[in-house]
This record gives C-alpha cells, sequence and structure tokens, in this order.
C-alpha cells in the first residue's frame, strides 16, 4: 500500500472535496457512469470529459448481471459493459492507472455480489491500493455492512457510503448516518434509478428531515437529469448526482468519434447552475 | 383428518436478521428496507392470530383441497423392487401444484395488511397461477411477471394467468428465466410497496420470505407425518424426497423431519444437460457463496460474482441460487442434496406416467428420478416418502418436445 492512501478516513478525499465546495458556496456535483460502457479503452477518456465538465466527485458504477435498483437505461448499459468484457478486476484496473491523474475523489457503486466474490479483505485491500476513496453498495445496507465489508474498508481508509431513502426510519437515518463517512446519499425517488420529468414535490422536506439528523454531507440522487432540476436540488443538497442521462448520453452516442466531447458539454450544462 | 397449518411453531427459526447460521439476512435497497421489516412484524403479528389461521386453514381445506392424500405407489414400488413408495400428492391441490399454500397465505396477509396489489414472479408458471387465483379470490389486483424464455414454454399457464385476471408481464432480460422474473418484481416493488404486497414464490429473497414461506408450506410435512403413521405404521420414512428449485416444497416436506437423525433427507436439483457451468441449476455442486436477491447463500455466478445462465428442462428449477436455510441444514448434515439430469426426470415423468397412472410435473419428475435410483438398493421394508409437488399437465408440450428432438420415447 503507498502511503498516500494512509489516511483517515474522516478526513479523506472525499471529505475535502465536499469541504472545496462549500468553501465556494455550492454543491457538489457527482456524475455516475457504468465502467465499461461502452468499453473499457473508453472509459478514461470519458471519466476526464467529467472531470473537465466540472465532476468534483465521480461515482464509478460496477455493472452486474442481476441489477434490481436500476431502470432499464442503465440495465442496458450494465449489459453493455458485461459484454464488453467489464468487471470489478477491470474496474479497479482504471481506477489504480487514472485515479491520480483525474484528481477526483471516487466511489464505487456497486451491487454487493461481485465484492463478496472476491472476498471483502482481498477487495478492501485492492480497492485503497487502486486508489478507490469511497464505496456504495446498492443492496447492502447499514446493519449487513457493517459486520462484513464496513471493517475491512475502514482499516484501509476507504470510506463507506450508504444510502438512506424516503421510508427510512429515524433509526435508519441513524443507523446510515453513524455507518457512512464521506457523505450520505438520499435517494430522490422510492423507484429504480432513471430519468424523471418532475422532482417529488416533497423533495426539499424529506432532504432537510435527512440534514437535521445527519452531520455528514448529504448528497441526493435518482431521477435528476437535466440543469434546471440540478439547480433546484442544490439548494437544499450539498451534492447532487446524475446518473442516467449521463448514461443514455453515452449510449447515443457511443459510435460518435467525439462521444468524449458531447459527454463533456453536457456534464457543464448540469454544473452550470451550481456555479452560478 | 383437520387441516393444521403449524405457523406458529416456533422451531429452527433464523436470528432476528433472518440469518441461518451466515446464510441469509436480508440484503435489500435501503428503499425496501422498511418495507421489508413492515413485513416481517405483521407477518409475525398475524401467524399468532387465531383468526387468522382458521381463515387460512378454512380456505385450505374447503378451497385448496387439503388435506392431500398420501398414496403408497404400489406399482412404482413393485416396479422398482425395494424400499416402498409413498408420494405425497401436492398435484391434486387446486392449481395443480403445492405453490398455493404459501400464495393463499401471503395474499391473505396482504389483504390484512391493508394492499390492494399483488405481484409475483413465476418460472414455471405455478407459482404465478396460484398467486393470480388466490388475487383472483381476494379481489386483489394481480401482475405477475415471467420471462419470456419461461412464457414460451409454459403457455397455457400464461392463458391460465389471464384467464385468472392477471396481467402477465414479459420479461425480455438476461436468461429471460426466474431470475430475470425476479429482478423485474423486485424493480416494480421498490416503487410500489405502498399498496402492493410482493409475493415471493419461494424459501429465497430477503428476511421475512424464507422463514414465511417455509412456514405456509409446513402443513405438507405435518400432514404426510401424520399420514404416514396411519399408512405405514410410522410417522417418520427412511428417506424423503423433494425437487430443490428455490426450496419451498422441500423446506414445507422436511421441516417436519428436521433434527430426527433416522430421516434421510434428500433434496434433488435440476442437473440439466450436464455438469458444465451454464447447463445446469444444481448449486450445490456448481455453485459459491453469493448474494443475491436479498440473501446471501450458494449460487451460480463466474470469478467475478456476475450470475450466470442456468439450464434445465424443467422451468421451475432454473434458478440460479437456493434458498439459505438448505445451505445451513446442508452444512449441519441435516439434507443431502443430488441432482437430476433432464433425462433422467423425463425417464422420471414416463416411469410415473406408466405405472401409476399420474403425470407428475417436471420439477417433481427430478425427485422421481432419485427414487428410480434409491429404491431398488433399499429393503422392502424400508419407506421412501416423496413430495409429488405438482402435476404434469403443463410439461406435456415440454415432454413431447424433448421426445420428439431425442427420438425417444413419444409414442
Ligand atoms: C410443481 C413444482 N415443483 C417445484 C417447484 C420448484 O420450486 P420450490 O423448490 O420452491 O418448491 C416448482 C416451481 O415452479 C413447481 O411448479
Amino acid at each position: 500500500m503507498s502511503p498516500r492512501r494512509k489516511r483517515a478516513s474522516r478526513d479523506g478525499a472525499i471529505a475535502a472535496a465536499f469541504k472545496a465546495c462549500a468553501k465556494e458556496r455550492r454543491s457538489a456535483f457527482i456524475p455516475f457512469l457504468v465502467a465499461g460502457d461502452p468499453s473499457l479503452e473508453a472509459t478514461p477518456d470519458l471519466l476526464r470529459a467529467l472531470v473537465a465538465g466540472g465532476a468534483d466527485v465521480i461515482e464509478l458504477g460496477v455493472a452486474f448481471s442481476d441489477p434490481i435498483a436500476d431502470g432499464p437505461t442503465i440495465q442496458r448499459a450494465s449489459h453493455r459493459a458485461l459484454a464488453a468484457g467489464s468487471s470489478l478486476s477491470a474496474v479497479l484496473g482504471i481506477v489504480e492507472r487514472h485515479r491520480e491523474e483525474l484528481g477526483v475523489p471516487i466511489v464505487l457503486f456497486t451491487y454487493y455480489n461481485p465484492v463478496h466474490a472476491r472476498g471483502v479483505e482481498s477487495f478492501a485491500a485492492q480497492a485503497a491500493d487502486s486508489g478507490v476513496d469511497g464505496v456504495l453498495c446498492v443492496d447492502l445496507p447499514p446493519e449487513e455492512g457493517l459486520r462484513e465489508l464496513q471493517p475491512a474498508l475502514e482499516e484501509r481508509g476507504v470510506d463507506s457510503i450508504y444510502l438512506i431513502a424516503a421510508t427510512s426510519t429515524r433509526e435508519r437515518i441513524d443507523r446510515a448516518a453513524a455507518a457512512s463517512n464521506g457523505f450520505v446519499y438520499y435517494t430522490a425517488r422510492s423507484d429504480v434509478t432513471g430519468e424523471r420529468e418532475d422532482l417529488i414535490p416533497t423533495l426539499a422536506r424529506e432532504v432537510k428531515r435527512v440534514r437535521r439528523r445527519v452531520r455528514l454531507p448529504v448528497a441526493v440522487g435518482f431521477g435528476i437529469s437535466i440543469p434546471e432540476q440540478v439547480e433546484e436540488v442544490a439548494k437544499v443538497a450539498h451534492g447532487v448526482v446524475v446518473g442516467s442521462s449521463l448514461v443514455r448520453l453515452v449510449e447515443e452516442n457511443a459510435a460518435e468519434a467525439d462521444l468524449a466531447g458531447r459527454l463533456e458539454h453536457r456534464v457543464a450544462e448540469l454544473t452550470a447552475p451550481l456555479r452560478g | 383428518m383437520k387441516v393444521r397449518t403449524p405457523l406458529a411453531a416456533a422451531a429452527l427459526e433464523p436470528d432476528e436478521g433472518g440469518r441461518y447460521g451466515v446464510y441469509g439476512g436480508r440484503y435489500a435497497p435501503e428503499t425496501l428496507m422498511a418495507p421489508l421489516e413492515e413485513l416481517s412484524r405483521a407477518y409475525d403479528k398475524l401467524r399468532r392470530k387465531r383468526t387468522f389461521q382458521r381463515r387460512l386453514n378454512h380456505l385450505l381445506e374447503h378451497y385448496v383441497g387439503r388435506p392431500t392424500p398420501l398414496y403408497f405407489a404400489e406399482r412404482l414400488t413393485e416396479h422398482l423392487g425395494g424400499a416402498r413408495i409413498y408420494l405425497k400428492r401436492e398435484d391434486l391441490l387446486h392449481t395443480g401444484a403445492h405453490k398455493i399454500n404459501n400464495a393463499l397465505g401471503q395474499v391473505l396477509l396482504a389483504k390484512e395488511m391493508g394492499k390492494t396489489r399483488i405481484i409475483a414472479e413465476t418460472g414455471a408458471g405455478q407459482h404465478g397461477v396460484a398467486t393470480a387465483t388466490a388475487a383472483a379470490l381476494l379481489g386483489l389486483d394481480c401482475v405477475v411477471y415471467m420471462g419470456e424464455e419461461d412464457m414460451r414454454r409454459q403457455r397455457l399457464n400464461v392463458y391460465r394467468m389471464q384467464l385468472l385476471g392477471a396481467e402477465v408481464a414479459a420479461v425480455d432480460a438476461g436468461s429471460r428465466t426466474l431470475k430475470d422474473a425476479i429482478n423485474e418484481a423486485f424493480r416494480d416493488w421498490v416503487a410500489s410497496f405502498a399498496d402492493t404486497h410482493y409475493v415471493l414464490g419461494t424459501v429465497t429473497g430477503p428476511e421475512p420470505y424464507p422463514r414465511m414461506v417455509r412456514q405456509f408450506h409446513s402443513v405438507i410435512g405435518s400432514e404426510a407425518r401424520r399420514q404416514l403413521r396411519r399408512l405405514a405404521g410410522t410417522p417418520d420414512p427412511d428417506v424423503a424426497v423433494a425437487c430443490v428449485g428455490g426450496g419451498s416444497n422441500a423446506m414445507g416436506l422436511f421441516s417436519a423431519f428436521l433434527g430426527q437423525r433416522d430421516v434421510l433427507l434428500v433434496g434433488v436439483e435440476a442437473g440439466g444437460r450436464g455438469p458444465e457451468l451454464g447447463d445446469h441449476a444444481a448449486r450445490f455442486s456448481g455453485g459459491t457463496l453469493g448474494v443475491l436477491h436479498g440473501a446471501r447463500t450458494l449460487v451460480l455466478q463466474d470469478e467475478e460474482g456476475q450470475v450466470v445462465g442456468t439450464h434445465s428442462v424443467s422451468a421451475g428449477l432454473d434458478y440460479p441460487a437456493v434458498g439459505p436455510e438448505h445451505v445451513f441444514l446442508h452444512d449441519q448434515g441435516q439434507i443431502e442434496f443430488t441432482s437430476a439430469t433432464d433425462q433422467e426426470a423425463i425417464e422420471g415423468f414416463h416411469l410415473l406416467s406408466a405405472t401409476e397412472g399420474i403425470l407428475p410435473a417436471l420439477e417433481s419428475a427430478h425427485a422421481i428420478a432419485e427414487v428410480t435410483r434409491r429404491a431398488p438398493g433399499m429393503e422392502p421394508d424400508q419407506v421412501i416418502l416423496v413430495n409429488l409437488s405438482g402435476r404434469g399437465d403443463k410439461d406435456v408440450e415440454s415432454v413431447l418436445e424433448y421426445d420428439a428432438a431425442s427420438g425417444g420415447d413419444a409414442e
């Protein structure tokens, strides 16, 4: 393990990124892509485009054969990525080669089974060595995560990020907040991932309910896809996550020579409201 | 014989996190955690309630047709020349398979919880038909997710569900079979839990499904035990055999015999075309520990933790994971697992049809295949109890296709 990675998780790169945004009095922008879509070779360029467009933290999706929390867009992307040879090992390889160059924290967004298959200890060690800053397992709630993956990640200074949902009770919010480092992720909809016309009307109230109980930054995602929505969510959240609409852009422009340029342009549009 | 579903029995429950040792648990997206907690609470409250038990048992007796007979298969016994073979006739239940025990229990529970809509996944179509039936009976809306490949091979059941007023939603993702139908049902439920109950059809999934589904099926084993005492002079067989898809009919039968060292419990998985990964659904020989559909259990997967395709001639066994309690009980030495290939199951199908005049479901035919291997080596005073989990009418077309392709048995 390189000394660069040896750091207390409480003030890791993710916390630092949120602090830097707070200093600029703005929310962090957190784009999501599925690693390996449309190909493993294309992914580094796309990640560079995210950063160039204004990403503060990157959520890098690990494709899984059975993505039960994802809608059609990310399902198709996962399928394409797997067909293109993507896997947890391949994603760790990409992070290892490009994390330093990219210069922004990377959170792996994954289902638990690929991590479990590798073995949590071996995964945690490799994630830390590769420069992964945080890990969010969609189907690993704190009661399971605290017993299994979290101790291994913590020992190596990799942040664990847990989801909070509209259905989360107060106890569950507290548990997720206590277990997370870096930030917590509030899912703006009780639904699978995907683009939606409108935000739910109670979102601001819901996010405030969570913020009152949580000391960490609160990022909000699920169903956010256009600049107007980014602007709206940024009023109440420390971070805004956009996934499916970027994934769809990659899908629709996969054959274009300037795919990365188009992605960067779109991210710049999405981050514009944050820079005011 | 009165119908008594042993719902309140507390034997061998998982811990409060739904764990059987290191298996099981509740690995679900956060949005579903509170609904799952609510389901656990509602189930624990209702199963102890007399009025709920009475209502369920009344419907099981007068609507579903319980108790099912235990039948001494004399001609099959003679033909194989060994142990006496008894068939637990779940195939005679309304809708034709054991699945209705659980479907009716869960739909009743959903109604008590104030839900107005029911969703389910189905592989062979039997769980879908059973759920659609219970929803029709209790006046609830019903959507059944089914893989396109399964819709093709079980098209009669698709139409049956539609006749019962259910919507059958085609799933064209992945392998287009049971696993993908479960994915889609979870996706629906994440957005619909407020008015919708998800009736999972087997002993897999997050807590409380494995223990709840098992308990609704435990009536199979408790009846069989009482019937064996009368018919065979002993409540305990030497061997009890059941096919294992997710494992619900097997858990239902085995639950009455757990902890009895003199009863050998044998689960039969789908051996498919052969032992190559992707050609079968035999988790105990080809699976590794994983987390799928809410539980930690044995999963057929590659080294990167991607779930692989499965194959079985029987849609109901064509699934890459198995109920977590089975894995736990296997570790404890309480259940032995074996498999039967497509070919052996088809032979079992023909044998039971010809010797007893009973067409078994292709799932159940896997259990028959194991009996044909095991019975001849046993003594004539020994007893084999077999769960005949369903009837084979739905499979006649598949058997016809199989036989035509192999130039075999079809006459
Ligand atoms: C007749 C029959 N038996 C067995 C099964 C397999 O399920 P389980 O292992 O849960 O009993 C099915 C599933 O569709 C079925 O229809």
